[in-house]
């Protein structure tokens, strides 16, 4: 789905007055946002969280291993994204989601195995043009504020790149060299 | 002056501060003394509040247990171009506010507003008060064209008309002159994209953004209705993201108007180039070339303003009228390549074109300047030397963002580079080349005599008022916020 500028704007504007939809976040993501709405007003991947109450078939567990090569493991709930696991369970990944998930910037970048990732949902155009900034991109890359949680990914592996650079980093210092 | 004193402590320096305000003095120096003896807090002071200044803090409080920093900002306002250079219809990149503002919430930061460093207060003084210093204080200024009539009505620099739009105080008088129904930007980097598009979007969508309402009402009753984004190299060589062009390609109103032949042949060209200029030249070639979808095609047609990218033209004079006295066009020397790739010069090939404009708007780059002339300064490259952000030949002073790398990269790159300055200011503790058993009393040995010369700081909460008053100004008119122009109104605010 494009999202034009105007678009935006007009999501952004809608969500103010939407903050209550979607699980509340941890204060530090929260203030004065309504970014989970954004989400599902389109902005967002268009991920569904069963409303009706969580029993433990609808969580899974993944893995992350982290720039460092440590492992974190945590649970999310089916239609959850990885950028919703990563911040509702505090895991301690430096400079993850600082766009919030809005699509603005290649943060949450994650590696995937082949498997997990022969199964996603395409990109789209907007997803591949942040990706395109990302820095240590792979075959199976996507980004995590993007890939919403489903049964099929319990225990699946994904990886921080060693670095969370942006591309356009790459373009400018290509330029200044 | 009277009597100075303060107090280093091995835990949170604000507590011991508080402590020390309730206590006697001469208990509080024997006190200062008796903990000085051992490793003390370590100080470290910020100099500007953008991206920079924030994740360099950000990153010193996560992974130092103890470390005091305090940022210092010229302005009584935070987030440098977080606020005053992203573009109001790109709320979603001011999301960052967020984790600054947590920052600032640590009782081991504090913010001190409207202090001008190397003016209110010299980089040497912070240096006696402080154990490191971080300068980070961006870009101020920009790159000159160099040529004639470059200072006639009508032309600007992009950086003068990007404050104007988003409400940085110095700029509020600029009153460019829409009235031509041509403008030429110079430079074709994601700046000069920014100016294009808030030119040319319908008002309706700029009027729910955080635009400043007087540039608003300039902007909807502009004459501009064809803009041209001039650069000295060819397509392979744009400087801007695909982001940032699909967005301008998907414009609501506007057409693009890409000359078929400057894309012709491109297509085997990219084979072999890595994924994002390979993308970026693709998503051009299939606009030039490509028959445009349904949709598209119906916006193209009822489109009432149009823009579009002229390749290989350097700027070489500014046109002046007859009176001599504004700018009516502009000459442009015709350049061919010399190499490929992105390191491709451009060379004249010694034929002209002129372009009739009465805007010109020079998006050509940014640039830092030195705070202090006994600083090391690399005036060419317009950054402070240095080696993984600890600044050559001065122990202590560090450097982090623009001013350290130039005026080039997103906030996440600011976001990297910060985190590594950061790290070497830990580095430099832990190894002890930043010597803490030497008391540094940081702030409150500043405090007396930055109020003997009159400056009164503006802290983060003063800065929250601020902000309380801006969004509840924007909410009268569906905004998210109403950004006040002017200084004297700001440290009014705050003092409330
Ligand atoms: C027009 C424009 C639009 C941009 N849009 C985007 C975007 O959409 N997305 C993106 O990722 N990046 C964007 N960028 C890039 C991004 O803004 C920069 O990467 C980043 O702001 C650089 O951070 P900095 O802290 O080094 O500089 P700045 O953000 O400029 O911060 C420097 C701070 O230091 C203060 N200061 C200056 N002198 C002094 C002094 N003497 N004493 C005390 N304080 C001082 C300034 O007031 C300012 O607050 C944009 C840049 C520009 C110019
Ligand atoms: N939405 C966003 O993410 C966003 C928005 C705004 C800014 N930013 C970032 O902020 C940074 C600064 O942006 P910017 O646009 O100011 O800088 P930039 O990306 O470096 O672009 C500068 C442009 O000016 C041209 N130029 C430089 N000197 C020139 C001269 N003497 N004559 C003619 N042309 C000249 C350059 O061409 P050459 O290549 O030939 O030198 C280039 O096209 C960039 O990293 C940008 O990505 C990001």
């Amino acid at each position: 789905m494009a999202v034009s500028t105007a678009g935006v704007v007009r999501l952004l504007s809608a969500c103010r007055t939407l903050t209550t939809c979607g699980p509340s976040l941890p204060a530090a993501l929260r203030p004065g946002r309504g970014w989970r709405a954004c989400w599902a007003l389109g902005v967002g991947p268009s991920c569904h969280v069963p409303s009706r109450s969580v029993s433990s078939d609808d969580k899974v567990t993944v893995h992350f291993i982290n720039r460092d090569g440590d492992r974190l493991t945590a649970e999310g709930k089916v239609g959850e994204s990885l950028l919703d696991v990563v911040v509702n369970k505090n895991l301690d990944i430096d400079g993850f989601g600082a766009c919030e998930g809005t699509l603005a910037c290649s943060t949450c970048h994650l590696i995937f195995e082949d498997h997990v990732f022969e199964q996603l949902d395409p990109a789209t155009d907007e997803e591949m043009d942040m990706l395109d900034l990302a820095y240590g991109l792979t075959e199976t890359s996507r980004l995590g504020c993007q890939i919403c949680l489903t049964k099929k990914m319990a225990d699946m592996t994904v990886r921080v790149p060693e670095a969370v650079a942006d591309a356009r980093q790459t373009y400018d210092m290509g330029k200044n060299a | 002056m009277g009597a100075r004193w303060w107090i280093c402590g091995v835990s949170s320096g604000r507590n011991l501060r508080s402590l020390a305000a309730r206590l006697h003095p001469a208990v509080v120096l024997g006190l200062g003394k008796l903990l000085s003896t051992a490793s003390s807090t370590p100080q470290v002071c910020v100099v500007g509040s953008g991206p920079a200044g924030f994740y360099t803090a950000q990153h010193l409080l996560k992974h130092h247990k103890q470390v005091q920093v305090d940022i210092y900002e010229k302005l009584p306002v935070p987030f440098g171009l977080v606020r005053f250079g992203v573009a109001p219809d790109h709320p979603e990149v001011k999301n960052v506010i967020n984790s600054f503002t947590q920052t600032a919430h640590s009782d081991r930061c504090a913010f001190y507003g409207n202090i001008t460093v190397g003016k209110d207060v010299t980089v040497e003084e912070l240096q006696q008060a402080y154990h490191a210093v971080v300068l980070s204080y961006g870009a101020e200024d920009n790159r000159m064209l160099g040529i004639s009539g470059e200072h006639l009505p009508g032309v600007y620099s992009a950086r003068a008309f990007v404050g104007w739009y988003n409400g940085l105080p110095e700029n509020q008088n600029l009153e460019p002159d829409l009235s031509s129904e041509t403008a030429v930007i110079l430079g074709q980097g994601n700046v000069a994209l920014d100016v294009a598009r808030i030119l040319l979007t319908p008002p309706d969508l700029l009027r729910k953004t955080d635009i400043t309402a007087h540039s608003l009402e300039a902007i909807a009753h502009s004459k501009v209705k064809r803009v041209w984004l001039v650069g000295r190299r060819g397509p392979l060589q744009v400087a801007f993201t695909i982001k940032e062009l699909r967005e301008m390609i998907n414009l609501p109103g506007t057409k693009p108007l890409l000359r078929p032949g400057d894309f012709e042949g491109l297509r085997d060209v990219i084979k072999d180039v890595p994924r994002p200029r390979k993308r970026l030249t693709e998503l051009m070639i299939k606009s030039a070339l490509e028959k445009p979808y349904e949709r598209e095609a119906a916006r193209w047609v009822s489109a009432t303003r149009e823009w579009g990218l002229k390749f290989l033209r350097s700027p070489t004079e500014i046109l002046p009228g007859v009176n001599g006295k504004q700018a009516v066009g502009i000459r442009l020397a015709v350049n061919r390549l010399e190499g490929s790739g992105e390191s491709a010069v451009a060379v004249p090939t010694g034929e002209f074109e002129n372009v009739e404009c009465g805007l010109i708007l020079s998006s050509i780059g940014y640039k830092s300047l030195p705070i202090a002339p006994s600083l090391p300064f690399d005036a060419k490259q317009g950054i402070i030397p240095n080696s993984m952000g600890r600044v050559h030949n001065v122990p202590g002073l560090y450097c982090s963002g623009w001013v350290k790398r130039g005026p080039t990269g997103v906030i996440i790159t600011t976001m990297n580079d910060s985190f590594d300055t950061a790290q070497s200011v830990l580095d430099d503790l832990s190894s002890g080349v930043l010597d803490t058993s030497i008391c540094k009393p940081g702030f409150p040995s500043l405090k007396e005599m930055l109020q003997h010369r009159g400056v009164h700081s503006v802290s983060f909460s003063d800065w929250e008022k601020i902000n309380a008053a801006e969004t509840a100004k924007g909410s009268e008119v569906g905004k998210p916020r109403e950004k006040i122009l002017d200084l004297q109104l700001m440290l009014q605010l705050a003092r409330q």
